[in-house]
């Protein structure tokens, strides 16, 4: 059955798969992952605060995000991200820009959705009676929050935010729609110039599953060590 | 900027023929809905059998079952269809990998077979946990009056845990719904395709698209909507949400 | 000290507060008691404005609450507060739970505020636990610790808020004893609890509070020996029957 495949055409693309498509995607995975956790943290905390409409909007946002896929996603952003590089620098035509900044704010805001709802959960997930200590000490909203809800959360919903992590991971392959050279774009690219779909389907197959259960395995050991503090 | 708006672009004839592009976003809109359904009648076939197989005392049951999610949720699910696509075909004996070349309508039953899999590893978490959640007296009580254990399961166990996890299983279908998107990649023009193909064809980007968000949007309101009448159908009084 | 008049607090369309008016002055020890739902934690809790109230007023050693320009957070600090749950920070050690207040919210260096935290551990018995988790503490030995964090922020008066409830029997006394040195060392407290042993040693005042209202506002020793009310008098022979 396998004799009729050239598995060789693998170790030939190794570096171009390696050097430049899994960089993008992990490169992309890790900036994406950061914003999207800084952004989302923004939009978790406006959530809570005391004020409705900053409240609605972010719900309204949240909401946005996870009815809609992401491949339309990209497609918006991708369109979107020229006019608002215009509105935003003052120009007088939409700025070119290029594949990676346009996937990274993509997966910025989509993903913020996701980990300001995760955040959400771990911060109501604090009893009530902690801010209230923390305020009938004397410590301010903002103190509270720093250092003694937030230092809480956080170690709730680590675990929660990695596997998220591993999903962007994953979600990233999805910039295929737009031609654009990550690690499956990559073996893609490969596969159809040499006529070897089954061989480098297969490879990235192996390599995204790999690279997965490595780092669920990775989370579920953390998440064993930090249980045991409480 | 530089942007031409045109919203009468929806009533305006679309170049392959098939009504204005209003009808084409719609034609998409059903194709998403009929693959989704299939897809998660398929989810929830296998997703429930597994997810009580990780549940079972059998230590052969639970590998498997855990073998199972494992396989299908560390793969993303494009690449998972691009195996199915292009790559089954091809493993297989020459006669029938063919046949399968040949089938009209390949990438619907593609995506349908496809997101259906990758769906039911989360749908076998789901139940999982749902059946997990019950109060471990329930099975006892249960095998106390001499019920075996697949009508354990299915008269005492799987009724409650199914109600416990109408919520999540929603989120999950909806979470199907907008995975059918991802097979535009193997040919299945459906709602974000046709939005696609609407911004191509016209160049009215933003229209095509708020178009297709504004479908989608749709489809969460009724859905959402429709579950909360099933739920409400099916809750056992004084058990709201399972707690 | 406290002075607490005509004030009124709604949960919504529910009233929690009926008109309460009463006072403790430096140094008195007040105990309110009262059946579940009758608004004691509510009351207390508005002391330090962690609950807010809709109508009258409360002063503490001069500031009013309701005041626009009244900085809330420094007010706080100088009221400490006692829960039911002990509310210790579980993410940091005990000493480091007594300084992250003084730190924060006083000022004081780290080494000043080790130097008293270390101290009010000794006082309430807990020298050796300093660099322990609160999970690895017993309930008892916890709220001593909350008891020791309010005292670093060196308050002018303690709420106690059932500081009791949450123990299992046999802590409760080593608790109740923390309360008592307090008291007799002239700390101004208002104390919300059932344990009437407590109230009959160290309370100068006791008030009985009833869906809301305050019923009865008392010398300890009225009140115990002849309650003026029905549902004082009803309450305390349930209580005390045990």
């Amino acid at each position: 059955m396998f004799a009729s495949f050239d598995f060789d055409v693998i170790r030939r693309s190794f570096g171009y798969l390696f050097l430049d498509g899994m960089t993008f995607t992990l490169t992309l995975t890790g900036l994406a992952a950061l914003g999207g956790l800084i952004f989302g943290t923004l939009i978790a905390l406006m959530r809570l605060s005391g004020f409705k409409l900053l409240g609605r909007i972010a719900g309204l946002y949240v909401d946005l995000m996870r009815s809609l896929p992401l491949v339309l996603v990209i497609f918006w952003f991708y369109f979107l991200v020229p006019y608002i590089g215009q509105w935003v620098t003052g120009s007088s035509r939409p700025i070119q820009v290029g594949a990676f900044t346009s996937s990274l704010v993509t997966f910025i805001m989509f993903e913020a959705a996701y980990f300001s709802e995760i955040m959400r959960a771990g911060i109501q997930s604090i009893s009530k009676g902690q801010p209230a200590a923390a305020q009938a000490l004397g410590l301010t909203y903002r103190q509270t929050m720093r250092y003694v809800v937030l230092p809480q959360a956080f170690r709730n919903m680590l675990p929660v935010l990695l596997t998220q992590t591993i999903v962007l991971f994953q979600d990233t392959s999805l910039v295929y729609v737009l031609s654009i050279p990550d690690f499956l774009g990559a073996a893609s690219k490969v596969a159809q110039r040499d006529g070897r779909l089954v061989e480098m389907y297969l490879f990235a197959a192996a390599v995204y599953f790999i690279i997965s259960c490595l780092a669920s395995f990775g989370v579920r050991r953390l998440q064993a060590r930090i249980a045991f503090v409480h | 900027m530089n942007y031409h708006w045109n919203w009468r672009i929806f009533w305006e004839p679309a170049p392959n023929g098939t009504g204005n592009y209003l009808d084409m976003l719609l034609s998409g809109l059903v194709l998403t809905i009929e693959t989704a359904i299939c897809a998660w009648i398929i989810a929830l076939a296998f997703g429930s059998v597994v997810g009580v197989m990780r549940t079972l005392p059998s230590k052969t049951a639970s590998s498997v079952g855990f073998a199972y999610v494992e396989f299908f949720r560390n793969m993303p699910l494009l690449v998972q269809l691009f195996i199915w696509f292009f790559v089954l075909p091809e493993l297989l004996p020459h006669g029938s990998g063919l046949w399968l070349k040949q089938i009209p309508n390949a990438p619907f039953y593609t995506a349908a077979i496809g997101i259906g899999l990758f769906m039911s590893a989360r749908v076998a978490e789901q139940t999982r946990a749902g059946i997990n959640s019950l109060p471990r007296g329930q099975k006892l009580a249960a095998t106390a009056l001499g019920l075996t254990t697949a009508q354990a399961y299915r008269y005492v166990l799987l009724p409650m845990a199914f109600r416990i996890i109408m919520p999540p299983l929603t989120s999950e279908f909806l979470s199907t719904i907008k995975n059918t998107s991802v097979a535009i990649t193997i040919g299945l023009i459906e709602l974000t395709g046709e939005a696609r193909a609407m911004q191509e064809f016209s160049f009215q980007v933003f229209e095509a698209f708020t178009g297709a968000t504004v479908l989608y949007l749709l489809i969460n309101v009724v859905v959402v909507i429709a579950m909360r009448f099933l739920e409400r159908a099916l809750a056992v009084p004084g058990y709201i949400g399972g707690k | 000290m406290i002075e607490i008049s005509h004030v009124d607090k709604w949960y919504g369309a529910f009233q929690a507060l009926k008109d309460c008016t009463t006072s403790v002055a430096k140094g008195e020890v007040v105990v309110v008691c009262g059946p579940s739902g009758s608004g004691k934690s509510t009351l207390i809790k508005c002391v330090n404005a962690l609950e807010p109230f809709q109508n009258g007023q409360i002063v503490v050693d001069g500031i009013k609450l309701n005041d626009p320009k009244t900085d809330l957070p420094k007010l706080r600090a100088r009221v400490g507060m006692v829960f039911q749950h002990f509310e210790l920070f579980p993410h940091l050690k005990i000493i480091e739970n007594l300084c992250l207040a003084q730190e924060k919210v006083l000022g004081r260096s780290h080494a000043e505020a080790v130097a008293k935290g270390s101290k009010l551990l000794d006082r309430v018995g807990l020298k050796d636990h300093a660099r322990k988790y609160p999970a690895e503490l017993s309930g008892g030995q916890q709220q001593r610790v909350a008891i020791a964090r309010a005292l670093a922020m060196d308050p002018i008066a303690m709420l106690f808020d059932e500081p009791t409830s949450a123990l299992d029997p046999e802590m409760i006394s080593e608790v109740l004893d923390v309360m008592v040195d307090l008291a007799r060392e002239g700390m101004t407290m208002m104390v919300v609890t059932h344990e009437m042993g407590f109230a009959s040693k160290v309370a100068h005042r006791v008030i009985f509070m009833d869906q809301g209202e305050i019923v009865e506002d008392a010398l300890k020793t009225d009140f115990f020996g002849s309650p003026r009310s029905d549902r004082a008098q009803k309450f305390l022979s349930k209580i005390l029957s045990h």
